[in-house]
């Protein structure tokens, strides 16, 4: 689960992080409060930033985050920034900030090495672009240092990443985020905790003190630990949540919405995208990822079959079960009397095999369902009946 | 010969009392598995299916009395990190864990802790592994198989169900079948399997079937090119279709920052020697083309 750079920012706080302080906005009047208590409040910041609230990265360059000097032109720049949408989310809020004197932009994160099944930091001199860039640009710029799966962060670690990013004036400091991060991570249960950037500003009138601090802030939280973190759920943004995905997770189905015209229904998780591999492969396009999990009763296929008409564009439906857990039968139940709510006649081809598969193959027959016994030839059949349903339409 | 788990797997069912531990522990009986063993704390004494099976209270009176060396966990999510430790410190050599959704960060001590302890862990979130004919550990099917000489090693359940189904059908039998789990964070990696089944003398044929997220079967193809080279191999790769940033149903399965996409991995199979098939069922015809006559 992806969260606001504003909530990012309260769990940095939470774990002693250097992060300078913001406010959020949610109209332009709003904003522009904000920028007054910061221009003209004990700070005296002689710049304001305001930054759009939305959950995808390439936010500066849309053109969502900006300056304003006065109230007047915090309030202006709000409103613009709350008419957008970037890419194709609309901003709804905005984060208000004082602007950083910022003497060097660095990158430091924490995330979740797969491959070394450790947690690793990684840490580039060049912040404030994206990590992906600096690794295919100027992969020796990224140092990385592993934390032991037992022992965690070291000080001797993080003292290392210190010296390697040229942060020898900030030694403390460095070490302090580094293990902070680590920290932020552990507590949170995130698969990462991204600073970029993370930055020496001046503060203070005239030459002032230079200082290190979280500009940014950008946390992923394990969805499969959120049982034993009740207040993450708070941080879920509404806004940005589909009513479609708010329905499948209510269901446990494991749903994803594409932009074609065949919707799927699967068990198994590798199952469900090799079936939309086959579709696309049959000339066909996936409507949707869909995953009804193990043991799935009637129910919850029903619940499935409401999900993928939600969408108008569907045409076809193609149901694929390989039954192990799953009973072919339990399934065959659960799309009869689907079929028998459905909101609109969309064509259907049934594949059931393994558990049960007899006897869902005869309720199924008596039905009246278009079945089909490989799954190539069920993407085929499912492809074949979009097209006529497309042209009859 | 088969790998993991074989006629000499004595097995202990971590959570047999629990529904889905009852149901798949009498599967995996009646397959044949030599199950000496239940463990649910606080149900010590008790025996399960049909008084067949003697459940302890904790991992190393089991051992202790039965001598198992294989456990296969059906604790919840977040009891089963507890559990796989159990397993290891009671000297468990090759512990299966099922259970799905278990927080990531859980597993980076605990895979380290069960190397230290020199076992092997399978998973989590996986579907176990069969041995055809002689053993079978986890939930997978045992109607599927046939016994033969192809090692199957997959990241996912049902999409293995459905390839090692095309392969019995055609004729095509398997030495052993592991599931290896969906999960960021797992025991076992494609290669560490590969390493087993490059030293098992019946296995004569890989089938690989794997998914978007991550670069475990980039590693796995860079071995086995130079260390399976003269032997057929096989591929399927799920998610050719997959969007960017999107967590297909497995927590391990999402390609970000343009990194564990489909043709990545496609790509670096072929280059090492696999056929990729376009669907699973061209996976028989695949070995056929590669040599494998078995």
């Amino acid at each position: 689960m992806k969260i606001q750079e504003a909530d990012a920012k309260k769990l940095l706080l939470a774990q002693g992080l250097p992060v300078p302080p913001w406010e959020v906005a949610r109209s332009p009047a709003e904003a522009r409060a904000a920028a007054s208590r910061l221009l003209h409040g004990a700070g005296h910041a002689r710049q304001v930033v305001i930054k759009a609230q939305v959950l995808v990265g390439g936010r500066g360059k849309a053109g969502g985050v900006r300056l304003a000097a006065t109230d007047d032109e915090a309030e202006h720049v709000a409103d613009d920034i709350l008419g957008m949408s970037i890419k194709g989310i609309a901003v709804r809020k905005v984060l208000v900030a004082p602007a950083a004197d910022i003497v060097r932009e660095l990158y430091l994160a924490a995330v979740l090495d797969r491959a070394a099944r450790r947690i690793l930091l990684m840490g580039s001199a060049e912040g404030g672009i994206e990590i992906e860039q600096v690794a295919a640009t100027n992969p020796d710029a990224i140092v990385r240092i592993h934390a032991d799966p037992l022992l965690g962060l070291r000080d001797w670690q993080a003292r290392e990443l210190a010296f390697r990013l040229g942060l020898n004036a900030h030694l403390k400091a460095t070490v302090g985020i580094a293990k902070g991060l680590v920290r932020t991570m552990l507590a949170n249960d995130a698969d990462l905790v991204e600073i970029n950037p993370l930055a020496i500003v001046r503060e203070g009138a005239g030459a002032g003190e230079e200082r290190l601090v979280c500009l940014d802030a950008k946390i992923t939280l394990d969805d499969s630990a959120l049982f034993r973190h009740q207040d993450h759920e708070a941080l879920r943004d509404p806004d940005e949540e589909a009513p479609a995905d708010a329905e499948a997770r209510r269901h446990d189905i494991s749903f994803i919405h594409l932009d074609g015209t065949i919707g799927c229904m699967v068990n198994g998780a590798g199952l469900a995208m090799t079936t939309m591999d086959l579709v696309k492969r049959a000339g066909g396009e996936p409507a949707n990822f869909l995953d009804i999990g193990g043991g799935a009763k009637a129910e919850r296929v029903a619940a499935a079959m409401r999900l993928i008409l939600a969408e108008p564009r569907v045409e076809a439906i193609l149901v694929n079960i390989f039954g192990g857990i799953t009973r072919g039968d339990e399934v065959a139940l659960g799309l009869i009397e689907a079929r028998k709510q459905q909101s609109r006649d969309v064509p259907m081809v049934v594949r059931i095999v393994g558990t049960n598969a007899a006897e869902a193959a005869r309720l199924l027959e008596e039905a009246h369902f278009e079945t089909a016994a490989s799954l190539d030839e069920a993407a085929e059949k499912a492809v074949a009946a979009a097209r006529a349903q497309g042209q009859a339409a | 010969m088969s790998i993991l788990i074989g006629r000499e797997t004595r097995l202990v069912v971590q959570g047999i009392t629990g529904r889905e531990g009852e149901f798949h522990a009498r599967a995996m009986q009646a397959y044949g598995t030599a199950i000496v063993g239940g463990m649910t704390p606080g149900k010590g004494g008790q025996k399960a299916l049909d008084d067949t099976v003697p459940v302890f209270d904790t991992m190393s009176e089991a051992v202790r009395e039965t001598g198992a060396n294989t456990s296969c966990i059906f604790v919840p999510a977040a009891g089963a990190p507890d559990a796989i430790l159990e397993a290891a410190a009671a000297g468990i050599g090759t512990i299966f864990c099922i259970t799905e959704g278990i927080p990531a960060l859980d597993m980076v001590p605990v895979v380290a802790a069960v190397r230290a302890a020199g076992a092997t862990l399978i998973g989590p979130n996986c579907p176990g592994a069969t041995s055809p004919g002689r053993a079978k550990v986890g939930i997978i099917p045992g109607s599927i198989h046939r016994d033969g000489s192809v090692g199957v090693v997959s990241r996912s359940g049902t999409l293995t169900y459905e390839a090692v189904q095309a392969m019995t059908d055609a004729g095509i039998g398997q030495s052993t079948c592991v599931g290896i789990g969906g999960d960021p964070i797992i025991g076992s990696t494609f290669l560490e399997v590969l390493q087993l089944f490059a030293a098992d003398p019946e296995t004569e044929a890989i089938v690989l079937i794997g998914e978007i997220g991550g670069a475990a079967e980039e590693e796995a193809a860079a071995w086995a090119a130079t260390n399976l080279a003269g032997v057929p191999k096989a591929a399927f790769i799920a998610g050719r279709t997959a969007p960017e940033g999107k967590r297909m149903g497995h927590a391990g399965a999402i390609i970000s920052g343009g990194a564990g996409t489909a043709g990545s991995k496609v790509a670096a199979l072929e280059a090492a020697g696999f056929g990729v098939a376009g669907s699973p069922t061209e996976l028989p015809q695949l070995l056929r083309d590669a040599g494998y006559r078995g």
